[in-house]
């Protein structure tokens, strides 16, 4: 056979040669092609928006005033039914807290929706309802706190996405792109407020957006609009008269963990320390 | 009333998506598999990069072993993507401030250092293969040496000269993937069980731990299946290589644990909890795999036990700590997420038989690059030591 085993030098080095321009053309071809993806994603509004929408000309904001919530619930109903999120106890864009101080104990007792004795107290899970267990409890002090994505300034959800797919809006809301999601739930782990989660039918992460496809109308999110006690207050930063920026004046407001240096945008008036 | 969705049994008060573990034990694998390699990489850089002789005899095996696992490495992490068809995302539109964008980037790079370096370093083999071959292992051999069958001197002398270097550039990219996969977790402020600056370092040091282990346990297999004692030497070296990464890991962890009870901040009862609580079990393999080793290494490394009585307590110390540094990827990535974000909760998480997240995916997994080993280690025998192989 004529295989040449004794091969001069100069054989490999040529090979090798090759070898080096086809990885460099590889490269080129590769930046090109990424230099295209990004310009066609540059592009991209979110698809719930009107075409006619300004994101740049609002700067919205939320405000929860927990002395007033009477936790029924309907905020967690509406939402489920209005983004489609699903029907269980363990998937919420919105969901609310019941914090309870019982006389003699130092710390608050805490339960939600996903909680055993509030599910039979609904009758299924498809349901949301607190169960009367506090009725002959020394009860001293007695809250809800209703809680939902607090749009931050500085999203450690989407600095940890690896594809870009979530992104904040110049007018303040944290958006998912579905359909570029990988479902890594990197996002998920990375909320310290715990309000992304995963939807299995789609195999996407998902959260609240303040009902971005809403609010681009000139509506209110669901969950504020159904609020029977005006415990949710959505508007405008921009507008001094909105309803948000007169809360903010009106109440000495503060938020969640801000020691996480991210910078929320909800706005809490009357929880106290237990609030997590 | 049945459950609509099957959620993690809970104590305290957890947010009520944390009822769902987001991940599960593929992520446990993903690191585990990445340690594996970064530590195998090691033993062999031991030969390739320091020119520590003693370590020749298992220094190709190690370079087989690092590929075999690392061929497997995406596979947990594609598997547990909702939309694994859009895997390539990350590659296409790389968002930077990602821990994880980097990581198809980083780990390609790896994977290709690592086939140039085998390459270089079996080429004379190949070679000789291929001429003394015959059907299709001729040409299957042929093809693998690109037409490059020059085996004179001076050309495995240059095979050599890349070795080197690729093992030198291989080094770095497989410290750099494991620490990488420390920060994954680490720079996590979210949780208060990740969020540590020593897990970098921790992850990296269990990783080059947990390689040396496994290839001494393979080693010392491998040598029991083709009827041969293993290398005296190069036993010795990894008991000295294993024993001094070991003190390394174990005074980061003692350190790291350390400080968060010292610092004690809020939650830290339901820290204590978890300990006691959803994790008891595997912080207990973690700690005796470290412990029992420990003692059983410095005395080995004092005594300069060798022959049969080193092959056993060696083995017996390996098989230990591999088990006890999949036990600390469980503790982490497990339990990180069974601590609530609340820190006034635990979730417990509940590993399934079935499904693509569940424990028989997982042992397929583990033992996939076991069985590629095999064949590797067939195809291609890393056990010459003769002049000229490198």
């Amino acid at each position: 056979m004529g295989y040449r085993v004794n091969q001069p030098e100069p054989g490999r080095r040529r090979f090798l040669r090759l070898g080096a321009r086809v990885a460099l053309l590889g490269v080129a071809a590769f930046g090109l092609a990424r230099g295209f993806v990004r310009r066609a994603t540059a592009a991209v509004r979110p698809a719930s928006a009107p075409a006619d929408y300004d994101w740049t000309k609002h700067r919205w904001g939320f405000g929860v005033d927990a002395t007033r919530c009477i936790g029924c619930l309907r905020c967690v109903e509406a939402c489920k039914i209005e983004n489609g999120v699903a029907r269980d106890a363990h998937h919420f864009r919105t969901w609310v807290e019941r914090y309870v101080h019982l006389k003699g104990e130092r710390r608050a007792r805490i339960d939600s929706h996903y909680d055993p004795q509030n599910i039979a107290a609904s009758g299924s899970e498809r349901e949301y309802r607190f169960d009367n267990r506090y009725r002959d409890a020394p009860v001293e002090q007695a809250f809800f706190v209703p809680k939902l994505c607090n749009q931050c300034e500085h999203p450690p959800c989407v600095q940890v996405c690896p594809v870009g797919a979530t992104y904040r809006t110049p007018d303040g809301v944290v958006l998912i792109d579905h359909n570029y999601c990988i479902g890594c739930q990197y996002c998920v782990q990375a909320c310290p407020y715990g309000v992304r989660m995963f939807n299995h039918e789609h195999g996407v992460t998902d959260k609240c957006t303040w009902c971005y496809h809403r609010i681009t109308r000139g509506m209110q999110p669901a969950c504020v609009e159904v609020c029977p006690v005006n415990a949710r207050i959505f508007g405008d930063l921009n507008d001094a008269d909105s309803p948000i920026s007169k809360f903010i004046r009106q109440n000495r407001v503060q938020v969640l963990k801000p020691e996480m240096g991210t910078g929320p945008s909800v706005y809490y008036a009357g929880i106290d320390k237990e609030v997590l | 009333m049945d459950a609509l969705f099957h959620a993690a049994p809970y104590i305290g008060y957890v947010y009520p998506n944390e009822t769902v573990v987001p991940w599960g034990i593929l992520i446990v694998v993903y690191p585990y598999l990445t340690g594996l390699v970064a530590g195998a990489f090691v033993v062999s850089a031991f030969y390739h990069v320091f020119g520590l002789e003693q370590f020749r005899p298992v220094a190709r095996f190690a370079l087989l072993t690092a590929l075999a696992l690392m061929v497997f490495v995406p596979l947990p992490l594609l598997l547990h993507l909702g939309r694994p068809e859009r895997a390539f995302n990350a590659m296409l539109t790389p968002h930077w401030t990602s821990a994880f964008a980097a990581f198809s980037y980083a780990a390609s790079f790896y994977v290709f250092i690592l086939m140039l370096e085998i390459w270089f370093a079996f080429r004379a083999d190949v070679v000789r293969y291929a001429q003394a071959a015959l059907g299709p292992r001729r040409a299957f051999y042929y093809a693998l040496a690109l037409g490059s069958l020059d085996v004179s001197e001076n050309a495995l002398r240059h095979d050599r000269a890349w070795a080197h270097g690729l093992a030198i550039v291989g080094v770095a990219a497989a410290m750099l993937l494991h620490g990488y996969v420390g920060f994954v977790f680490g720079s996590l402020k979210s949780r208060e069980w990740w969020g540590s600056d020593l897990m970098p370092v921790i992850f990296l040091l269990s990783a080059a731990v947990s390689g040396i282990a496994l290839l001494i346990v393979l080693y010392v297999i491998a040598c029991g299946v083709r009827r041969e004692t293993p290398d005296d030497g190069a036993l010795q070296g990894l008991t000295r290589a294993l024993w001094g990464f070991l003190i390394a890991v174990v005074v980061m962890e003692v350190l790291e644990f350390v400080t968060l009870l010292y610092k004690s901040r809020e939650g830290i009862e339901t820290v204590m909890e978890l300990l006691a609580g959803p994790i008891r079990t595997t912080l207990l393999l973690q700690a005796i795999g470290s412990a029992i080793p420990l003692a059983v290494l410095t005395a080995l490394v004092a005594s300069g036990t060798r022959g049969r009585r080193l092959v056993l307590w060696l083995s017996a110390c390996s098989v230990l700590i591999v088990l006890a540094v999949f036990a600390m990827r469980w503790n982490v990535v497990i339990g990180g997420q069974e601590l609530s974000k609340t820190m006034k909760g635990l979730v417990t998480y509940q590993l399934p038989f079935w499904g693509r997240e569940g424990l028989l995916a997982v042992s397929l997994i583990l033992a996939a690059p076991l069985a590629l080993l095999a064949v590797l280690v067939r195809l291609f025998p890393p056990w010459e030591t003769r002049a000229g192989s490198v």
